[in-house]
């Protein structure tokens, strides 16, 4: 038959539900662990109990013994793996993940051996029967802001950035803020545990894992294990999550050697408690701001200092002082991004590394500057805003912050409030608001799509996508019914699978703009091949597309999306409890693909917010360096009683340079929302929390004020 | 239970979404890695394995139950409704029907849990049960309005990492009300 | 997880022979804490003998005037039960401030008595614990105890009980009802739990092999006017950093009965005799109440970092007992 696009509506800016949502609330959308496979052995991995040390001896020959126990791999039997590499995310990958190399334990959790057995039961219990004897060396788990061995490096972006005189430009200051900020251990904890199954076919490694990007992982297992990378395949359909924590981690590599070893396929699946050590966590941060300012609160000083950690085997900066090279300019503007090497696990991207814990303490400090004041905290950011990059000296491209602080106080009924703390009183309750800005880079990386019109004039879209819940499947499927000019029910969207080719990862927000630009180049060409009276063959006509070279051509612009974020708390000042009463955020992140999907993704962002500032701390053990409550009962994240009504707006955000149109929504809401919060709970108590998370017991202990 | 053949491992007959499946099993194994490894119903998820996520939440004779501490060979003789199961044919349960439109999850993993907890707690309300939110706890003051302060706190065992939520609690709401307008419309 | 056999007993004669009074068999309740147990390698039976079969399902009232609670009553039917709302709503509160939804419909009373505390170390077999290894350490006095025991705790042990519904019963005089193949007894909810001394494994005063059976609260009038309030890092599905149950009758200004227990504080529910000796007869005003509050916390032995429960708990108690005393006037 002949294609004829019709034309109609755009897609693109309408809601539509989850094109896979019927799998997903029937149960029939198989996420990594649920894809049989005949002949399964199931793999166990066994962590270090140890912080630091070398691994003696281990007493396999028991466990071996044991009912369905085929292997222990360890590293004085398992295959070696290359780590001198260049890894796809930059810099060698992190040796957590190449597993059973050597006897070394560098930080508790670490991974010394696998046990694989017939059923998970038997590996299980193999597992836990495992004797290891290490030779235990002294450990250094304590993070403190003054860690002698802290050293400033580069993370995302320089370790260093400095114009003008700070000591000069504070001391000029009328009002001066100069206070110090904490973040704790925060963990990940997608909802479905990393997991992955391993098998040889027909000479191709095979992997079904549940990751951020599946060319991430085939390119790092293919490097590890000296493979062509044509010679990998990693399919990733549905994932349950990641926020940041599913790259290439141990069980990928551990299944890879199982399946090797035994030629079968092999499943690895970490339990959640194993999570807490292999999985990636957030840093904690040590932050300092300094802000100095005229009467009428332009800002003549900033400093931003961030310390943060990392493991002794790998670097990782968590590089919170992000934001403020972007948000704030001053006369003298300092920023630094330092870490220290403890004896821990290696810390990773969690949702808006740097930003979350960075804009904490510097939306923090800018309440307590307009406190100092007695400005208005939405008049005191609205006169600082930045003509240009205050570090990069970059224009902006649409810079939108202002009108999500005027149409959030609108909507918020900022007008009414009284900027006095400590006065509102609900039966036990205190009641107070806050505000906070937020912002995230609007970045894109390069990727290919292939896009098929079929012979039954429908299209399909091959393109190496991750789903994590961001419905990135969904909003695909949109822009490319736009871009084709067909109505949504003709564009199958396939995603999750390393053969489709290269293209950007489910991260940094960048995914859904990177891949719709993909998209829409293969979907424009194809457009044009397909003439009005082109015959589509049976095999149907594909065109392929690779946005690097269009990327490259892009003008360099300060490009982030904003967002202005408001929360209403209630705080028992006799127990402790804070609870928010809501919460409301209006962003500019660009065009709104599926607003139906984009709301779920701010609001989830704010409630991580709600989160960090509330509830979520990872408390490390001095004494074993290990975790103290490495499980969802000690580790607290919100639950549904701790999320009151969220809502989420959006403004006009065009930026005319930029073919795509699309920003990241993905991490902004979650920016500035935990400072927006603890700003509250001050305006509540008149108390100020500069340590997260805002625990009862530090609120008892901080008092109340007279009032 | 018949006899077992040997003493850590049992024959049990399960039922499931209406249909038996016996087989033997590993005392140690759970129900929900009984539905997932030997029935190939992995619609029911594991978020935690202990507890403390309900992402394995099913209904057990009618009642919603964690099936990751529910040992298999202990539910011989109980029915067992999961996410498979809670619809009738091939449509799709109201409480489906309402996540589905209202956008109530983001990646899904939680899902099958949060559907199975909510068709359970709008029972459980409409029997009268009070929550930790029901302010006045007297029997005769009949069931509490299912206010979404009272759909929050009963929904509190089940945690979604995306914050899905909000919208979670919308499509309970929807899915509670459209249940008590087709009851008035019966009587 | 190790090995194990599994048994079902259908009447009460029949679980204690399946048990057979061995060292390494455990009853199976609703399995909500000791199958995670067992999957944390804390606890490993060689058998299990299930008991939610038995006929101990029931809630009777008793000839005096009480209630008698069967062992393997569902937390969830013993919260909705109407007599429990009328008579003792504080445990209807304290039943649904604890654990979700589906752990209540699985969880059962006798299994609620007997569970195990949520210490971190506890619960960690890589790490010491004297509850768990006698003899082996408490790392939580030097390490992390932001929610361990202000009361009645030892250096060998500072773990807290979790129960919430532990903590009505307390307050109300609950006796506990049990089984031996020597014959039933019955142990007062205040002789239940054993002191934590230099003994923190040895939990209750229950004899080995014994099955509880029910739990049986006596007539207690003040209890129709009585709260259970729950403070926690969240706001749902949370074990308590602090509890309070409260009961209260104010008659002419002048209290005339109350009954009062704290959880989260101590290694079990710690029913708080002294503040209720220094209420009775004093005025219902806040400055009785914290005076009693205080005099019940003046034996406190606070860590480092968990000194906020003394002042958490002595606000409790003020907001509890104000809060009855205005229903009251009402």
């Amino acid at each position: 038959m002949t294609t004829a696009p019709t034309a109609r509506q755009g897609a693109v800016g309408t809601a539509h539900t989850r094109v896979e949502g019927r799998d997903k609330v029937t149960g029939a959308a198989r996420y990594a662990a649920e894809i049989p496979f005949p002949g399964l052995a199931h793999g166990w991995l066994v962590l270090s109990t140890v912080a630091r040390g070398r691994i003696r001896a281990l007493d396999t020959a028991p466990v071996l013994a044991m009912p369905g126990v085929r292997t222990v791999l360890h590293h004085g039997n398992a295959p070696q793996v290359a780590t001198d590499y260049p890894g796809l995310m930059g810099g060698k990958p992190d040796p957590t993940a190449a597993v059973f190399q050597h006897d070394r334990v560098p930080h508790p959790g670490w991974p010394v051996a696998l046990v694989v057995a017939e059923t998970p039961e038997q590996a299980r219990e193999a597992a836990e029967a495992l004797v290891v004897h290490y030779e235990q060396e002294p450990h250094d788990v304590v993070f403190t802001a003054d860690h002698p061995r802290a050293r400033p490096t580069g993370g995302f972006g320089p370790a260093v950035t400095e114009k003008g005189d700070l000591e000069a430009e504070l001391a000029a200051s009328a009002a001066v803020v100069d206070a110090e900020y904490t973040t704790p251990e925060e963990y990940h904890n997608p909802m479905e545990p990393h997991g992955a199954t391993a098998r040889w076919e027909d000479g191709r490694l095979e992997v079904v894992d549940s990751n951020q990007g599946t060319m991430w992982v085939a390119g790092e297992l293919a490097n590890l294990f000296s493979l062509d990378p044509s010679a990998v395949r990693v399919r990733s359909e549905h994932v349950g999550g990641g926020f940041g924590s599913k790259g290439v981690r141990a069980h990928q590599v551990a299944a890879v050697m199982a399946a090797t070893v035994l030629r079968r396929p092999v499943r690895v699946v970490m339990t959640r408690r194993q999570m807490f050590s292999l999985a990636g966590y957030r840093s904690p941060t040590a932050q300092r701001i300094r802000l100095g300012a005229d009467a009428d609160g332009r800002l003549r000083a900033l400093e931003h200092r961030s310390l943060s950690l990392t493991s002794t085997v790998h670097e990782f900066n968590e590089s919170a002082s992000a934001p403020s090279r972007v948000m704030y300019d001053a006369d003298a503007h300092h920023t630094v991004n330092s870490v220290v090497r403890l004896d821990v696990g290696t810390p990773t991207w969690m949702r808006a590394p740097g930003e979350a814990p960075g804009s904490f303490a510097l939306e923090s400090a800018l309440d307590e500057l307009a406190e100092k004041l007695g400005v208005d905290p939405i008049d005191l950011r609205l006169r600082n805003e930045p003509e240009r990059g205050p570090v990069s000296g970059l224009p902006f491209a649409g810079r939108n912050l202002s009108a999500c602080f005027r149409e959030g106080a609108r909507r918020f009924g900022w007008a009414d409030r009284d900027p006095r703390p400590g006065v509102r009183r609900d039966g036990r309750w205190l009641l107070g608001t806050g505000t906070a800005a937020a912002s995230f880079p609007a970045g894109a990386g390069p990727s290919t799509a292939a896009v098929t019109a079929e012979a039954d004039g429908s299209f399909t879209v091959r393109i190496n996508a991750a789903d994590i819940g961001t419905g990135a499947r969904t909003a695909l499927t949109l822009v490319a019914a736009d871009a084709l000019d067909v109505v949504p029910d003709r564009v199958r969207v396939r995603i999750g699978d390393s053969d489709f080719g290269p293209a950007m990862i489910a991260g940094g927000s960048t995914g859904t703009r990177s891949w719709s630009w993909a998209i829409r180049l293969a979907a424009a060409e194809l457009r044009e091949r397909l003439a009005p009276d082109v015959r589509v063959p049976p095999e149907g006509v594909t065109v392929r597309s690779d946005t690097t070279a269009a990327l490259g051509a892009l003008t360099q612009r300060e490009r982030h999306s904003y967002g202005a974020q408001f929360a209403e708390v209630a705080v028992d000042p006799a127990t402790g409890e804070v609870r928010v009463r809501r919460m409301l955020g209006v962003f500019a992140a660009g065009r709104i693909v599926n607003p139906l999907t984009a709301r779920g993704q701010l609001t989830g962002g704010m409630v991580w917010g709600i989160s960090m500032a509330l509830h979520e701390e990872g408390v490390r053990d001095r004494a074993t360096g290990g975790h103290y409550g490495a499980d969802l009962a000690s580790y607290h994240v919100a639950a549904h009683a701790d999320v009151p009504a969220v809502e989420a707006h959006w403004v006009d955000d065009h930026d005319p340079d930029d073919p795509v149109g699309i920003k990241g929504i993905g991490e902004v809401g979650i920016v500035g929302a935990a400072a927006a919060v603890a700003n509250a709970v001050w305006h509540a108590t008149g108390v100020r929390h500069r340590h997260l998370p805002i625990r009862p017991d530090r609120v008892l202990l901080a008092g109340a004020p007279d009032a | 239970m018949s006899s077992a053949p040997s003493s850590t491992y049992s024959a049990v007959t399960l039922t499931v979404n209406g249909e038996k499946h016996t087989l033997t099993v590993d005392h140690r194994t759970t129900l929900l890695d009984a539905l997932r490894e030997r029935l190939d119903l992995t619609g029911t998820k594991k978020g935690c394995d202990q507890g403390q996520c309900g992402a394995c939440t099913v209904l057990v004779d009618g009642r919603r139950n964690l099936s990751c501490l529910q040992l298999a060979v202990a539910a011989e003789g109980r029915e067992i409704t999961t996410i498979e199961g809670v619809a009738e044919g091939d449509g799709l349960h109201p409480v489906q029907e309402a996540f589905l439109e209202l956008d109530g999850y983001q990646c899904g993993y939680c899902t099958p849990g949060q559907i199975c907890s909510a068709i359970a707690v709008i029972e459980e309300h409409a029997a009268g049960w009070p929550s930790a939110a029901t302010d006045d706890l007297r029997p005769e003051a009949g069931p509490p309005p299912l206010t979404p302060e009272e759909i929050r706190e009963r929904m509190s065992g089940n945690l979604c990492r995306c914050g899905a939520y909000v919208s979670i609690v919308q499509a309970v709401a929807r899915a509670a009300a459209d249940r008590s307008a087709a009851k008035e419309a019966v009587a | 997880m190790r090995e194990f056999d599994y048994r079902c007993a259908h009447d009460v004669p029949g679980a204690l022979a399946l048990l057979d009074g061995d060292p390494e068999a455990r009853f199976l309740g609703g399995g909500t804490n000791l199958v995670d147990l067992m999957k944390t390698g804390v606890e490993r039976p060689a058998r299990l003998v299930d008991v939610r079969e038995l006929p101990l399902d029931r809630i009777e009232p008793t000839a005096d005037g009480g209630l008698r609670i069967g062992a393997t009553v569902t937390n969830s039917d013993l919260a909705a039960h109407p007599e429990v709302r009328r008579r003792y709503p504080a445990l209807t509160q304290a039943v649904l401030a604890g654990a979700s939804g589906q752990l209540r419909n699985m969880a059962t009373v006798g299994g609620n008595l007997l569970q195990r505390t949520r210490c971190g170390y506890f619960a960690d077999i890589t790490k010491p614990c004297n509850k768990r290894v006698p003899g082996s350490g408490c790392p939580a006095v030097e390490g992390e105890h932001h929610n361990h025991a202000v009361l009645g705790a030892s250096e060998h042990c500072v773990a807290t009980h979790p129960s919430d519904m532990g903590v009505a019963l307390a307050a109300f005089d609950a006796v506990v009802s049990y089984a031996t193949p020597d014959g039933p007894g019955e142990l007062p909810f205040g002789d239940f739990y054993l002191p934590v001394g230099d003994t923190p494994h040895r939990e209750t005063a229950l004899p080995p092999g014994a099955l509880i059976t029910g739990v049986t609260l006596p007539a207690v009038p003040v209890a129709a006017r009585s709260r259970y309030r729950k403070v926690r890092e969240r706001a749902s599905y949370a074990f308590a950093i602090g509890s309070v149950a409260a009961a209260l009758d104010v008659r002419d200004g002048v209290v005339h009965d109350v009954r009062l227990a704290f959880g989260a504080v101590a290694s079990r529910p710690w029913r708080a005799r002294t503040a209720e000796r220094a209420l009775t007869g004093a005025p219902a005003d806040a400055g009785t109440f914290a005076a009693a509050a205080d005099a019940e916390l003046a034996a406190a032995r606070p860590l480092p970092h968990n000194a906020y429960k003394v002042t958490l708990m002595r606000n409790l108690v003020v907001a509890e007992l104000t809060r009855l005393t205005e229903e009251a006037s009402r």
